[in-house]
Parts: structure tokens; sequence; C-alpha cells
């Protein structure tokens, strides 16, 4: 089968898809490309503002500050969660099972939602905390970076579990009876044995979170209430408020550039077949 | 040595992990039984009207209809693109079919808000070529649709092509088989299966997708989740709530099916 450069079967099955994300994907991003370099004017002009103005400046300095600390924060849940689910005693496991797949499936804006609905002025934390007496006024938790922290990681935790289980899954279980055969203790085997050798792991986990945030839209314009703008909502603010379609499309090529060359160390650091078991 | 297990400190922050996922999926219950109109707290009076709402009000059954016909066309369509590339790469083992599998896994790789205006910048054009697909229609948003989720459909029909025995093939091959019938013969049945999985979840992405259907439609093409962001958007609506909890249910119910049946058979 190898003797054709490209078999006809081959061509005729392959071809529909490529043919139509080449059509319906590839072109029209070049197209987004030429906006970059064209609206209003030709030139480097947008990638100017993107280098020189304070505010695009800070939405960039807001969001990879943001992702950080989502991905922090999701990982370590993630890491918890994930040591039950594959450790853990089979009630455990289901349990755990249970509740990383549970939010997985539920839409981003039904999360969104329910985070409003627990963290808002008017909502359930808040009135709690007065009927108990502990509060006068309510506390600000959402309408600002902690309400899109909170959303995010609850959003990006499943997504970092799985990388993670992954990697306990295939540790090799004597090494862990060695690891006990010479006398180490629990917490002593947890930290110098179990999380060094589950590490790529977490530096998987890590950069995915990390890129899915840094193109989140949903959860930041929600629970962010407009005054914590992230870098994909600035894109859909410059597209269809001030209408700035070249600043939106050289915004858009930059997170482009950035999210490549993370994929690049995470493919590189990851062997590809470890993200999917 | 499953005698390792997580200690009393492990399990105790799990557990507070678990209540913090499944805290907002609870908070939308209480919230959706309220007689308010403003979204506000129980107070003690229960009420269906939120539930009423769904039902009385044409714009939610419109944007299930729109939603729910926008999803079969889509996942159909990315079902069908993506059984015959993935076909294409097992059977005939192509050059390059690392690079072209990246090529198509990409509207999944690059961030949602790219994919978000790349696509605009497409329908905007049709539009503009007096195309009926175009943007804020409703073929456009299939369009859109199946760009976006045909990687997922991809991945899954690799996977289960992955496990199909290449032996079974070169027998049909042996005794003389077509392209065509090893393919609908022999290979196809043997993932039906993961078929039906990667038609199912395109169904669901689509069925949720709102970071890419925000960019494309503005008033006539409004889906189920372009009608939740524009209640949370402008005064929050407790039909959001209902709607929801509906939502929820579902999904809860799946999930429950689902895992029950893998556990009971993997301990059997």
């Amino acid at each position: 089968m190898r003797s054709h450069f490209i078999h006809p079967g081959a061509a005729l099955l392959l071809a529909p898809l490529l043919a139509f994300l080449g059509l319906a994907y590839g072109i029209p991003f070049l197209g987004v490309v030429k906006w970059s370099f064209t609206l209003p004017e030709l030139g480097l002009g947008q990638y100017g503002t993107l280098l020189t103005d304070p505010l695009v400046q800070s939405v960039f300095v807001r969001t990879f500050r943001i992702c950080a600390l989502v991905t922090l924060a999701s990982v370590t849940a993630a890491y918890v969660i994930a040591y039950v689910w594959v450790r853990g005693t089979t009630g455990q496991r289901l349990a755990a099972e249970y509740c990383i797949l549970v939010p997985f499936w539920i839409s981003v804006l039904t999360r969104a939602f329910g985070w409003v609905a627990l963290l808002s002025n008017q909502g359930l934390i808040n009135t709690w905390l007065r009927a108990i007496g502990i509060l006068d006024e309510p506390l600000m938790l959402v309408r600002n970076e902690f309400g899109v922290i909170v959303g995010m990681a609850h959003f990006l935790i499943p997504f970092a579990v799985f990388p993670i289980a992954s990697a306990m899954r295939n540790l090799d279980e004597r090494v862990l009876l060695a690891a006990r055969g010479m006398g180490g203790g629990r917490a002593r085997i947890f930290w110098s044995v179990f999380v060094p050798m589950t590490m790529p792991g977490i530096i998987g986990a890590a950069l995915i979170v990390f890129v899915f945030a840094l193109g989140f839209f949903v959860t930041p314009s929600i629970l962010g209430g407009g005054r914590s703008v992230m870098v994909a909502e600035l894109v859909y603010l410059r597209i269809f408020q001030s209408p700035d379609w070249g600043l939106g499309a050289a915004i858009s090529i930059t997170l482009v550039v950035i999210v490549g060359l993370l994929s690049t160390a995470l493919y590189r650091y990851l062997r590809p077949a470890q993200m999917v078991g | 040595m499953r005698g390792y297990r997580p200690g009393p400190v492990a399990l105790f922050v799990a557990l507070l992990v678990a209540v913090f996922l499944l805290m907002p999926l609870l908070a939308v219950v209480p919230v959706s039984f309220t007689p308010s109109r403003m979204l506000s707290m129980p107070t003690g009076a229960l009420s269906l009207r939120h539930y009423r709402t769904l039902i009385e009000d044409p714009r939610w059954l419109d944007s299930i209809l729109f939603s729910l016909r926008v999803g079969i066309f889509s996942s159909t369509l990315a079902t069908l693109f993506a059984l015959a590339f993935s076909l294409g790469i097992w059977m005939f083992r192509p050059r390059f079919a690392a690079v072209l599998v990246g090529f198509v896994l990409l509207p999944m790789i690059v961030p949602p808000v790219v994919s978000a205006i790349t696509l605009y910048f497409l329908l905007t054009t049709l539009s503009g070529l007096g195309s009926a697909v175009g943007y804020d229609t409703w073929p456009g948003v299939v369009l859109a649709h199946t760009v976006v989720i045909v990687p997922f459909a991809v991945v899954l029909i690799l996977v289960s092509l992955a496990q199909v025995d290449r032996r079974i093939d070169l027998a049909a091959r042996g005794l003389g088989a077509s392209t065509w019938e090893r393919a609908t013969k022999i290979i196809i049945p043997n993932i039906k299966f993961g078929i039906a999985t990667a038609w199912l979840l395109s169904f669901v992405l689509s069925w949720e997708e709102i970071g890419i259907t925000l960019f494309i439609t503005s008033v006539n093409a409004i889906t189920l989740p372009r009608l939740m962001w524009m209640g949370l958007r402008d005064n929050i609506d407790p039909a959001i709530a209902a709607i929801s909890v509906i939502l929820i249910l579902i999904t809860v119910t799946v999930l429950t099916v689902r895992i029950v049946y893998r556990w009971a058979r993997g301990l059997a």
C-alpha cells in the first residue's frame, strides 16, 4: 500500500475533511492575519499598539496573573482528587469519579451561573453569612478577579485531573513497596517518591490548564462583570463594541503564537500517548 | 499495592475539593424555586414560576429547538467527516499522517476566541457574497460548530480504530475484499460504538457551545446557550436557574447510569 505516493482510496477518504477545514478554517485564519496587518491601515501599527498601549498591556498582565493563579489552584485541587480517584477504596474512587465527571459534563454557562448564585451580593454565601450575623455588609466575592479565579479553577480542575491520574496509574507499584520496605513513613513516601514520580503529569496538567485559561472567555466575562477583562474578552470588545477589527485580530494572532510555543513545550515534555490514557 | 491508600489528611482535602466541585451545581436548585422576578435567595416561599416561564415564553422553546437542529446537523457532519478521515489514516497509513492529524486537530488546540474571530471572518465574508450560509444564520452556526467539534470526533474514532485487530482487515484483504467492502463490512462494524460515542460527544459539544456562537450570531440565530448568555449579561433572569437545574438533572442521570453500568461490569 505504500507504493503509491498517495493511494486514490486514501485521497478520497482524507480529502473531504482536509478540504473542509482548509476552506472553512485555514483560509479564514489567513484572512484574520491579513486584518491584523491592514486594518485600519497597512503596516505593523496594531502590533505596535500591543507593545505600547498601557490598557492592552494591563489586560495581558492581568490575564497572565489570573492564569498563573488558576493553574496553581486547579493543579493542586486536581492532584488531591486524582489521588483519591486512583488510590482510594472502591467507594472513595466511585465518589471521586462522580465529583470529577459531573461538573465536567455540565456547560460552562450553567457553572458560571451557579457561581453567581453562590457568590453575588444577594447570593447564598452572603445571605448565610449575614443571617448568622458574621457580616453587616456583603462581601464582594464576584464581579472581580476573585470570582473569575474561582469560576475558572472550577471549570479547569477536571481537565487537570486526567493527565495527573494517568501519571499516577502508570507509577510502578514496586517503587512504593521498595520505599516502604526501606522504612519510609506514609508522608515521606508521598513527598519524596510519589509526587516526584508523578511530576510529568503535574507539569502536563499545568500546561494544559494554563493554555486553556489563556483563551478563556465566558467565565471571566460573567464572573468578572466587565471589571477584570481578560485577553479573550478584549478581542470580543474590539470586534463588537469599539469596532477595531485590526487590534482584535492582532491580539488573536499574538495569542496563537503564545499558545503555539507552550504547546510545543508540552509536546516535547510529554509523550503524547501519556496524555490520552 | 492496593494497600497504599490515601490517609486522613488527603481524604479531608479531597472532600473539600469535592464540595467545591459540586457546590455551584447545587446552588442553582434553591434559586430556581424562588417566586421573585429577579435573582434572589429562597425566603421560604416556593414557586414554579421560572419553570413555567420555560414553557410559556416561546423564546426558550425556540432556542431549544434551534439548538437541537444545529446539534443534529453539525454532529452528523462532523462524524461523517471524521469517520472518512480516520478510516483513510488507519487503512492507508499515508505519509505525513502525523502532520495531517495535527492539522485537523488544530481547532481543538487553538484558543476558542481565535477560532471565533476566524469563523466570524468566514461567515461575514460569506454573508457579503450573498450566501445563505452566513453571519447570524442557522447554516452558518452549523458550519462553525462542525469546524470546532470535528477534532473531538476524529480523536474518538482514531482511538477506537487503534483497538481494531489489523489481522481481521488483512484476512479480508487476502480474501479479495475491495477497499469499500473492508471499510463497510469489516472496520465500521468493529467501531460502531466508537462512532456512536463520537456523534454523541459532538452533539453535546454543539449543544453547549457558546464561545464561538457569540461571535457569529446576533438576533436571528439564537441557540439555548446564547439565550442563557443574554439573560446572564443583561439582568440575571431566574429562568436560567430553572433551565440549569433541568440540564444538570439530565447530565447527572446519564452519567449515573453510565458510571453504575461501568462499575457493575468492572467489578462483576
